[in-house]
């Protein structure tokens, strides 16, 4: 017996809204299998992990604070992969929007406007932009792989910023320990209501709903998706190829700065060695499971934070080791894009056939 | 994914059992840097840890959040941990400094105890170890058991705890040769046993014929063992991974200070303080001083005893910084404030500092 | 032992778990595979290698226990690309997410245990020939094995007919289908291959390199290892180069470090990554290599009409 896949003529509405859920129910039930493995309940882990992270407020707004960075690299990650522009150094990217946007609080102390948030986020948005621009340089001009040079790019930007804090910008009282000034007031995100919820959310969804526009409404967006598609039509149609790298890498790198400046500016309040818990590399799982449209982003955004803000949880409440979260988001990505298969195709039985003899075990 | 989130909640809430919580126990949270599977230093305060619940039984509940990175989420596992009911909370790394800040002012009835920081408040004390006592020790030892008279030190980020403790090392093993050289290679990294292997080999290609290290895995040693020269252990007790090769090992032993603050905790005499402990202390522990020649091993313990009693101060003066200038006059020792904010190094050394 | 032979001791052990993963991730992406798991395969094989030989005592057994590990996530890999046709950077990532996990809780009980060196084989009499005994006759068995596999895939990729077939399969599915080889058995061999070779990585970082059980021991090591694929333009032989030059620039930055210039630590800790991007700049300049070489159809799904 063999399974095999046959192309639907269509896309499978019907699917489209059943994978995910298919996909959850899988994960919720392997999900109760390695918690019964482990020796616990396996309805109160489910609950820890999914549910209680949006039964308080204060962890509802925890899953925004996750969430706001996830979405604004997501974002713009999702026009990337759609124009087949691999662009996997979000991450270095965030970073320098992080150091470059940082320059207003550090150097220029005691600017104190309305302009200062404003020129804080610019400037985030052109260091993580310009960052980006330098494998979009390196395709255009040396074609040479993005995938590579913008994850090179990471490594080279964490131990710059390594560098400023142990170095110049390092906080004259603070006994020489790794982080610069702490940020005052006016230089940082406002928050929205009590907790740490900042204004990053809301930039998150302004870009979301900016990029859908893009995507759906305007030629650049057919570029990108024609290109995508197909960069032989995208050719035939007069379609700069060279533009659109440029175009996608500015663009997701200026929002992974945003969302860089938004962690300094926001939670942190000050520079230190670290910026980000690797939303770089998990805004590229959260772009494909939004499939690649900015308004799926958002939700797989919220999504994802979800699942860590619920993995912490479950340490603490239940003794779950960190590790068993890990396996529990990698299980349940993996049954995601297992169920997103059914969209497309139809999985058929084959009892016997010739095939049979050739395939794969 | 509305629709998902909808579906799941609708699963689990049908389900669902909140935890019963437990009364009458002192909640006691912890909140680590690495993981504990580090062998390391998130290994030694989880060991800590262990120890409070082995000494007060039912009296305590203790949880951990491992793995939680400096910044923005590390003041989330802190808040969630008093939250949840802890009324004691350890939180282990210099990053953590703010973020304990932060959530102390919101929660004054939770006690807190900052490792290794300089900023407290009513209800947060700071805590950390002077391993350098341990490090003039061993380079004392360095020196008398080294033949090519280099040794070199693999050192993870030029921050003051790790440059007090290159000082430190130096400083004793000038008290045996004043000529001793020491060479410095800095990983960038408190973990990577890799890179720590590499920096061994090199070090030792360079003419080192002891490695120490400040950084937690155990891959220099083990790369001593292979090459056969010797090196210390740092954090634990690393013996039983080069036992040929280990002189003595500077271990982290937080076990004693997690059960008087536990046991204050409990009493209701906590309070707000900073706590420096050393070798006196034994928050500073030397492991079994082995594969040393009689005389070398008493000479360590007697030193060891003399750190301890206050007799020897490892920066006690004259000490000439590696520029030349006077760091301190003969009869002093290197001021406390001096010494927390460490930039600079001693004379001898063969490196720069990165500023 | 003198300076340069130690120098260039340490850059073949630095180099040789860079060199075994690429080289199997090098077929899987001749075969139209882009498999961004590399790291999370490797750091398996690592877990899996030292339990085994922990446990057994014997390092040859960990050895297999370590491809074991890295052939059992690569065949996972496999399912969901190849059965079920799912995206493959997007699983990519998955595995390492999975993989990094799995090895965590796997290995939570061998944390602190001293692990069972792979010794050194020292061919006699030709080990002890002053300065290149060591070098050449004096390493342990993944060494010498990922020498053999950079020569054994040249070989077989472009020598023989299977490799035409896998070049074939990765140039154009769609007429390696048509011409009746079976596109999903070839990919998923090659992914397999590719899954053993990274579990042959981990398990010389856990008893080879630093015989130790840690978690997240592989450090990033897949990732460069990835990068060193697209470096060596899918030709084995470059990659072979491509390695030990990351090893060297990677060495040379603790060397210089150790002779005390005081250059900033970050600068030459980022040097290898700056060389990488330099030498893929120089490379990929040259469009025509690049072009004959990469596989046309790597990432690209492929599900057979019938």
């Amino acid at each position: 017996m063999k399974l095999v896949l046959e192309k639907r003529s269509e896309h499978s509405e019907f699917m489209t809204l059943m994978s995910p859920l298919l996909a959850i129910a899988l994960t919720v039930f392997t999900g109760a299998i390695i918690f019964a493995i482990q020796g616990l309940n396996p309805f109160e882990a489910l609950y820890v992990y999914f549910i209680e992270p949006l039964t308080s407020m204060w962890s509802l707004e925890e899953v925004f604070v996750k969430a706001a960075p996830l979405i604004l690299i997501g974002a713009g990650l999702s026009v990337c992969y759609m124009a087949n522009v691999w662009n996997i150094g979000a991450e270095g990217q965030l970073t320098m929007g992080a150091i470059v946007g940082s320059i207003v609080p550090i150097v220029f102390t005691s600017w104190q406007s309305p302009l200062t948030l404003v020129a804080m986020i610019a400037l985030g948005a052109l260091g993580g932009a310009l960052y980006g621009a330098i494998p979009a340089f390196l395709k255009n001009r040396f074609n040479a792989n993005e995938i590579l040079t913008s994850l090179m790019l990471v490594y080279i930007a964490q131990l710059f910023l390594d560098w400023v804090v142990r170095g110049p910008w390092k906080d004259p009282k603070g006994f020489n320990f790794p982080q610069s000034i702490a940020f005052e007031g006016w230089q940082l995100f406002p928050t929205l209501g009590d907790g740490r919820v900042h204004i990053g959310i809301i930039l998150a969804v302004i870009a979301v709903v900016i990029l859908t526009v893009l995507m759906s409404r305007t030629l650049k967006g057919f570029e990108i998706l024609v290109i995508g598609n197909s960069p032989r039509a995208g050719r035939f149609a007069g379609f700069s190829r060279k533009k659109i790298v440029w175009f996608c890498l500015l663009l997701s790198g200026g929002l992974a700065g945003i969302a860089g400046i938004g962690e300094v500016a926001g939670p942190s309040g000050q520079l230190q060695p670290t910026v980000s818990p690797g939303y770089g590399f998990t805004a590229i799982i959260v772009a494909f499971l939004g499939r690649l449209n900015p308004i799926g982003v958002l939700f797989a955004g919220v999504m994802l934070a979800i699942t860590y803000i619920g993995g912490e949880a479950a340490q603490i409440d239940l003794g779950v080791s960190d590790k068993t979260a890990q396996v529990f988001q990698g299980i349940l990505l993996f049954f995601i894009l297992a169920c997103d298969t059914l969209i497309l195709y139809r999985i058929k039985m084959l009892t016997s056939t010739k095939q049979q003899s050739v395939a794969a075990e | 994914m509305k629709k998902i989130l909808g579906f799941a909640a609708a699963i689990a809430l049908s389900l669902a059992i909140v935890p019963a919580s437990a009364a009458d126990k002192l909640k006691v949270g912890f909140v680590y840097v690495g993981p504990v599977g580090d062998h390391g230093w998130s290994y030694q305060h989880d060991q800590g840890r262990k120890a409070i619940e082995e000494k007060f039984g039912d009296k305590v509940e203790t949880t951990y959040v491992e793995k939680v990175a400096e910044g923005p989420d590390a003041e989330r596992a802190i808040e969630r941990l008093a939250r949840k009911g802890s009324k004691l909370i350890f939180t282990t790394s210099f990053g953590f400094m703010e973020p304990t800040l932060k959530v102390a002012k919101r929660f004054p009835d939770v006690k807190f105890e900052h490792a290794t920081g300089y900023k407290r408040a009513d209800n947060v004390s700071t805590y950390s170890s002077r391993f350098y006592e341990g490090r003039y020790i061993i380079g004392q030892i360095a020196a008398k058991q080294s033949k090519s008279g280099v040794a070199g030190y693999i050192a993870s980020f030029p921050i003051p705890e790790v440059v007090r403790g290159i000082n430190a090392f130096m400083l004793g093993a000038q008290s045996v040769n004043p000529d001793f050289k020491l060479k410095v290679v800095w990983v960038n990294s408190w973990f990577d046993p890799g890179k720590e292997a590499d920096a061994a080999k090199v070090l030792i290609g360079q003419g080192a014929d002891i490695v120490t290290q400040h950084t937690d895995s155990t891959a220099p040693l083990q790369i001593a063992q292979e090459q056969g020269v010797h090196g210390f252990g740092q954090a634990s007790d690393m013996a039983a991974f080069a036992p040929k090769a280990q002189y003595t090992s500077i271990i982290d032993d937080w076990a004693s200070y997690y059960i008087n603050r536990t046991q204050a905790a409990l009493d209701g005499t906590w309070k707000s303080e900073d706590t420096w402990g050393g070798l006196n202390e034994k928050m500073v522990v030397m492991a079994d001083y082995t594969n040393l020649p009689d005389d070398v091993k008493k000479a360590a313990q007697e030193t060891e005893a003399k750190i301890a009693s206050g007799e020897l101060h490892p920066f006690q003066g004259p000490i000439t910084k590696q520029d030349g200038s006077v760091a301190v006059k003969e009869g002093e020792t290197v001021a406390v404030g001096e010494l927390l904010g460490m930039n600079w190094y001693v004379k001898g050394i063969d490196d720069q500092l990165p500023q | 032992m003198d300076a340069t032979q130690a120098v260039i001791l340490t850059i073949i052990t630095a180099s040789t778990p860079l060199l075994l993963a690429a080289i199997g991730e090098l077929v899987t992406e001749r075969s139209g595979v882009l498999n961004l798991g590399v790291e999370g395969m490797m750091v398996m094989g690592a877990v899996c290698g030292f339990a085994a030989a922990y446990t057994t005592g014997n390092p040859y057994i960990g050895i297999l226990a370590g491809v074991f590990g890295g052939v059992a996530l690569a065949f996972f890999f496999a399912i969901l690309t190849q059965t079920l046709a799912t995206n493959q950077v997007a699983t990519g990532l998955a595995l390492t997410l999975l993989g990094l996990g799995l090895s965590g809780l796997i290995g939570e009980s061998f944390v602190g245990l001293p692990g069972v060196k792979l010794q050194q084989l020292s061919i006699p009499f030709l080990s002890t020939i002053p300065f290149i005994g060591p070098i050449l006759f004096g390493q342990d068995i993944l060494v010498y094995a990922s020498v053999a596999l950079i020569f054994a895939t040249t070989y077989v990729l472009f020598k023989t007919r299977v490799g035409l077939i896998i070049r074939s399969v990765g140039d154009n599915h769609n007429s390696a289908h048509a011409l009746g080889y079976n596109v999903i058995a070839v990919r998923y061999a090659c992914i397999m291959f590719g899954g053993a070779c990274s579990g042959l990585a981990g398990a010389y970082l856990s008893l080879a390199y630093t015989p130790q059980w840690i978690e997240n021991m592989t450090a990033g090591r897949g990732w460069v290892a990835l990068a060193l694929v697209v470096f060596s333009t899918w030709l084995p032989k470059r990659l072979a180069i491509g390695a030990y030059l990351f090893g060297a620039v990677w060495i040379m930055g603790l060397y210089v470090q150790a002779l005390g210039f005081g250059i900033p630590s970050q600068f030459l800790s980022s040097l290898p990554y700056v060389v990488t991007i330099i030498a893929l700049v120089i490379i990929s300049g040259n469009k025509t290599l690049t072009r004959v070489n990469t596989p046309a159809c790597i990432g690209q799904t492929f599900v057979p009409d019938r």
